[in-house]
């Protein structure tokens, strides 16, 4: 067992070994979420391990697929299966797709991929779980960019009206999609006062703050009238200086000298 | 055929807590008191249907068994991607429910013409497709397709056919509505087969009568049952209010072009590869392209006049 910033820095190692050893994209998209997912899966998830399906579990949904290896890497750091087969990622004949897939990985409840899908289907989720007076929570993460997606605005409009608040809505607002900036891009800004007059209830904190991020989904409990909705302010690449708010670490994996500068940076100790 | 299927489900709602019906804000006056005799199974949800998809599918994976209803593309093309990816990648127990079939709504203009959908959503893995032509059938598929739990896709004609002889039914098996010794055979699929049992009537003076079968299954297709029509007919023709590409034609000429035994005749009628600039009503556009009964004799006596 390990504390969430031990699982952090699991995490971040783990996504750095297997998109340089599987030559997959989407580092800096991975090491952005590194610490939510800790949190989550340290501190704050109801599971267990060794019966993923769980009646009583939170679920959690990865909407933006394409950081599938941060959560492998904690699905595996946190004991559903062997972190030896992290090493599978992005090989011929694996199931460990490079965006998330749910086929024979256990722990993962949804397959994504395509930007705009995991809200809708935790809105299901969620939906099911109060018309059954069932008492666990439906956590979902999606990215900043994402939110370019109309179908998630459609998800936000249905959480709103049907008051649910067993939904907690994670925004990893690390300000850097595909090409540049989410403002460069299409602007979400002013993104909380957008989600406030959604009648969501929302929180904003820094996203690789665990006691913050702690506190954040712990204030979750205490509303219970409106979906949840947090802005996790983030840095894109968090924990390599030199993939850190660098977009083109969306893409470029690490090899040779930026490898090992990459793993000595994480793990300092060594 | 509409209602006949709406009481199915609520027959379903009133019986089963764990079934939910969606609908993307359509169905004026048939859900009037769903909000409140189903509060916990009947959902409007808004003008939305990939959200609506999506819920389905997170409704479904949690052990519910959903139905999402809209009218012409809105359940299946507007949210083509949460079908394919949500519903049946995951392989969801959702029943996707389109009302107005090919030209049901033939005023209304090509935004609500659904005669691309068998082509586009047959191209799915995991999903069911059923294209009833009468309420008996509607009735014997729900009863068969509630023990599916996979995802499922009903396309629902305008159009209907009466006074049909009411045999069994097997689902993936075409159902022969009438009979003739003639060895020629018409398969339709949806309300035009109203027009197929026409065409009987309009050439049998000529003892050029077919047999007509019903495709209220269009995938899964019993094959076998297929190529047993290629050794019992001669002449094969089908018939659909749909496009050229990817429906009942495509999909049974794939078959019967694999079998050893293959008719001499094999003629497909559809609607062909373009958008009509006009509207009309349903039986207007049929026959603007053919698709009459009228129309489909004069082709069928053309094609048999050797």
């Amino acid at each position: 067992m390990h504390n969430s910033v031990q699982l952090a820095q699991k995490i971040r190692l783990d996504v750095v070994n297997m998109t340089s050893s599987g030559k997959s994209s989407h580092v800096a998209s991975c090491l952005s979420i590194a610490d939510i997912l800790a949190v989550l899966y340290c501190d704050i998830l109801v599971k267990d391990p060794s019966v993923p399906s769980l009646p009583e579990r939170d679920r959690f949904i990865l909407s933006k697929g394409h950081a599938g290896a941060a959560v492998y890497a904690v699905l595996a750091e946190s004991g559903y299966f062997s972190p030896d087969l992290l090493n599978n990622h992005y090989r011929n004949g694996s199931n460990f797709s490079g965006h998330v897939s749910h086929h024979r990985v256990p722990g993962v409840e949804v397959s994504t991929g395509s930007l705009g899908h995991g809200l809708g289907i935790a809105c299901g989720m969620a939906l099911r779980a109060k018309c059954t007076a069932q008492n666990h929570r439906i956590f979902c993460l999606l990215s900043d960019g994402e939110l370019d997606e109309g179908s998630n605005w459609e998800s936000f409009l249905f959480a709103a009206h049907f008051k649910l608040s067993n939904l907690v809505i994670i925004i990893d607002y690390n300000k850097l999609q595909s090409i540049s900036s989410t403002e460069n891009t299409i602007a979400l800004e002013p993104l909380l006062d957008k989600f406030r007059s959604f009648n969501l209830h929302v929180l904003e904190t820094d996203g690789h703050n665990h006691e913050s991020l702690r506190l954040c989904f712990d204030n979750c409990l205490v509303n219970t009238s409106s979906p949840h909705i947090i802005i996790c302010h983030t840095v894109k690449g968090k924990g390599v200086s030199f993939m850190e708010n660098n977009v083109l670490w969306h893409y470029r994996n690490a090899q040779g000298d930026e490898y090992d500068a990459a793993i000595s940076q994480l793990n300092p100790t060594r | 055929m509409r209602s006949t299927l709406i009481h199915q489900i609520e027959e379903t709602l009133s019986t089963n807590s764990n079934s939910y019906l969606l609908t993307g804000d359509l169905g004026f006056g048939i859900f009037d008191d769903f909000p409140v005799k189903y509060p916990d199974q009947f959902f409007n949800c808004g003008v939305a249907e990939q959200n609506m998809t999506s819920v389905a599918c997170g409704l479904a994976m949690e052990g519910g068994s959903v139905f999402t209803y809209s009218i012409g593309n809105f359940s299946t093309l507007r949210c083509l991607e949460q079908i394919r990816n949500d519903v049946c990648y995951h392989s969801c127990d959702v029943t996707v429910i389109t009302v107005g079939a090919g030209f049901s709504y033939g005023q209304l203009g090509v935004s609500h013409f659904a005669t691309e959908d068998l082509a586009i959503v047959s191209a799915l893995p995991n999903i069911s497709i059923f294209s009833p032509c009468d309420d008996f059938e509607i009735n014997q598929l729900y009863s068969q397709l509630r023990l599916l739990k996979s995802p499922k896709y009903f396309r629902i004609d305008k159009s209907y056919c009466e006074n049909l002889p009411q045999s069994s039914l097997t689902l993936g098996v075409p159902r022969l509505i009438s009979e003739s010794s003639s060895r020629i055979a018409l398969l339709a699929t949806g309300g035009i087969v109203s027009e197929a049992m026409k065409v009987v009537d309009l050439l049998q003076p000529y003892n050029l009568a077919p047999s007509v079968y019903s495709v209220h299954t269009i995938k899964p297709i019993d094959e076998s049952f297929v190529e047993s029509l290629s050794s019992s007919y001669d002449a094969i023709f089908t018939l659909e209010e749909h496009n050229k590409y990817g429906g009942l034609g495509s999909i049974l000429s794939q078959i019967l072009l694999s079998c050893s035994t293959r008719p001499s005749v094999f003629k497909s009628f559809y609607i062909p590869d373009c958008y009509p600039s006009i509207v009309g009503d349903q039986q207007y556009l049929r026959k603007y392209y053919g698709l009459d009964a009228l129309s489909l004799s004069k082709s069928l006596r053309s094609i048999l006049s050797f």
